[in-house]
């Protein structure tokens, strides 16, 4: 299996405290991942250090190595900006800037000086719209503001904040867990379609999403990697004990 | 029961607190109103009983009001930024402990620091002195709310720019700074009303004069010294004077108010 993140003997720590202990883990490419497990298992943690956003984290250190694309994204040589365009995230707490909605897609385009044009602009904010299945609810209103959408609409728009940027990768920390079903159902979607053209790592604290639109699933307890196995199989015949439990709901 | 008492009593606290403000400022509209009219206005002072108005006056608060502005907002606001964005530090500690100190510092403190450092090198009062002061009383106030306002912003929404692959300073000035836009213009706002009702460190430092002034290297005249001459002056039309040059005061004050809060109205 051709591996697009390649994660091995990562340790982490806030301060003293250790919140993930040895964990290996490979992510194929354009296949969908499921981080599962209960709250404070150090999920968010884990898929922060794919992007490395807990570099903004003062006491946060991180021991072991990601590879991406065969790259060392820890070794000195990184460039953390170019890491991050190519390695998306999609937060818990939908967070649109203060910005209409063009410019809310349009700012990772800007800053990341994507654009020949104002025309090719338009197009690139109106692809990514159309990629986060949005750009029909938004056609018409594009310079109002974003915090006038609703909450399943200002996810979609940081989904399609992310995709503007054209990663390769796209991190999303329990990015249904505000929402709505039917919201929850157009996002569910939307991850199914993007697998296509991109490697997802979603955070979900709901089993049947993760049965719904994973590929593999990777169950966290207490910061240890419990199991990582095709969702099919660990819905239905988990290696370990403590996966079983967990998914037929004995706790959590 | 408790909780009908609670409201009872802070809404007759906040009916106390509106109903004096009211009262002060229909107080001042009567006594000042009748003394009011375009030669007042645009006039310079005359001898008691030969009318005179308050034109250079108006236009002295406002030079000085103005420079004073240009001179501490900028660095205020630098400094709220790099308070809230680096202040973690000792240094940062430092700042913020001076800020708070020189907040509690009477104004006339102020005054007579400029009065040592400018006024007896230059050889006399100025708008410059004047405008220093000023500003000297205008930074630690807009630093603080600035600091305030832009911690205020939530985490969420600096990493979202960051995941972008925005660097820190990119994310400050164009995703940070415009969501504090609002409450760091209030605080803008709050204090230059502050800066255009201090009396005490113009008296040492700007002084007053008879005359239409635009220099600030010479005594500049304002609308509080003015007021504060004409109250403490032994005659009726100069009382009456007084009050009128108080509504303007007060005028001018909640015009800054209400066009501040029009232009940081929230766009988004
Ligand atoms: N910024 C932080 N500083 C210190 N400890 C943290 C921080 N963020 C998370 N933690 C701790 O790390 C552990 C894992 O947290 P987290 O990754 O958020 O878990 P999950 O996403 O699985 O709920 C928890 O014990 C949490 O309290
Ligand atoms: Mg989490």
């Amino acid at each position: 299996m051709e591996s697009k993140i390649s994660i091995s003997n990562l340790n982490f720590f806030y301060g003293k405290a250790q919140a993930l202990y040895d964990i290996n883990l490979e992510i194929p490419e354009r296949e969908v991942v499921a981080f599962i497990g209960p709250s404070g298992c150090g999920k968010s943690t884990f898929l922060r250090t794919l992007n490395r956003m807990n570099d903004t984290i003062p006491i946060a250190k991180v021991d072991g190595t990601v590879l991406i694309d065969g790259e060392d994204i820890y070794s000195s040589k990184t460039d953390v900006v170019a890491l991050r365009r190519k390695v998306g995230m999609v937060f818990q707490k939908s967070n649109p800037f203060p910005k209409s909605i063009f410019e809310n897609v349009a700012y990772g385009i800007r800053i990341n000086k994507m654009q020949t044009s104002k025309s090719d602009l338009n197009d690139r904010v109106e692809k990514a719209l159309v990629n986060a299945a949005l750009w029909d609810e938004v056609k018409d209103r594009l310079s109002s503001s974003a915090f006038g959408l609703s909450g399943g609409q200002q996810q979609r728009l940081c989904i399609a904040r992310a995709l503007a940027v054209e990663p390769e990768v796209i991190l999303m920390d329990e990015p249904a867990s505000a929402l709505d079903p039917i919201a929850t159902q157009k996002i569910e979607e939307l991850v199914v379609e993007l697998k296509k053209d991109y490697t997802i790592v979603i955070v979900t604290h709901n089993m049947q999403q993760a049965g719904r639109v994973s590929d593999r699933t990777a169950f966290f307890m207490l910061g240890k990697l419990i199991e990582y196995n095709p969702t099919q199989k660990m819905f239905t015949n988990p290696d370990e004990r403590l996966t079983e439990d967990y998914i037929t709901g004995r706790f959590g | 029961m408790l909780s009908a008492l609670m409201t009872g009593l802070t809404s007759a606290c906040a009916v106390f607190a509106i109903a004096i403000l009211v009262l002060i400022l229909t107080y001042i509209a009567v006594r000042g109103f009748s003394a009011i009219n375009l030669e007042f206005l645009i006039d310079t002072p005359k001898p008691v009983g030969e009318g005179g108005g308050i034109g250079n006056a108006i236009l002295g608060s406002v030079l000085m009001t103005v420079l004073a502005t240009g001179i501490g907002l900028p660095i205020g606001i630098g400094g709220g930024v790099y308070l809230a964005e680096m202040g973690s530090n000792w240094f940062g500690s430092i700042v913020r402990f001076l800020a708070d100190t020189l907040i509690g510092v009477p104004s006339i403190i102020v005054g007579i620091f400029i009065y040592t450092l400018i006024v007896l090198p230059m050889g006399r009062q100025s708008g410059l002195a004047g405008a220093l002061s000023l500003a000297i009383i205008m930074i630690p106030i807009v630093a603080r709310t600035t600091e305030e306002m832009i911690k205020l912003v939530p985490k969420s929404m600096r990493e979202g720019a960051l995941a972008l692959g925005a660097p820190e300073w990119r994310v400050t000035w164009n995703i940070v700074m415009p969501a504090a836009a609002s409450g760091i213009a209030t605080g803008a706002m709050l204090a230059i009303a502050r800066i255009s009702g201090e009396t005490a460190p113009l008296l040492f430092t700007a002084l007053n004069s008879r005359f239409y002034n635009y220099f600030y290297d010479q005594p500049m005249a304002s609308l509080t010294v003015q007021i504060y001459n004409y109250a403490t002056g032994p005659f009726d039309v100069e009382h009456q004077m007084a009050w009128a040059a108080t509504l303007i005061l007060v005028g001018l004050i909640l015009a800054i108010n209400v066009a501040v809060r029009y232009l940081a109205r929230r766009r988004y």
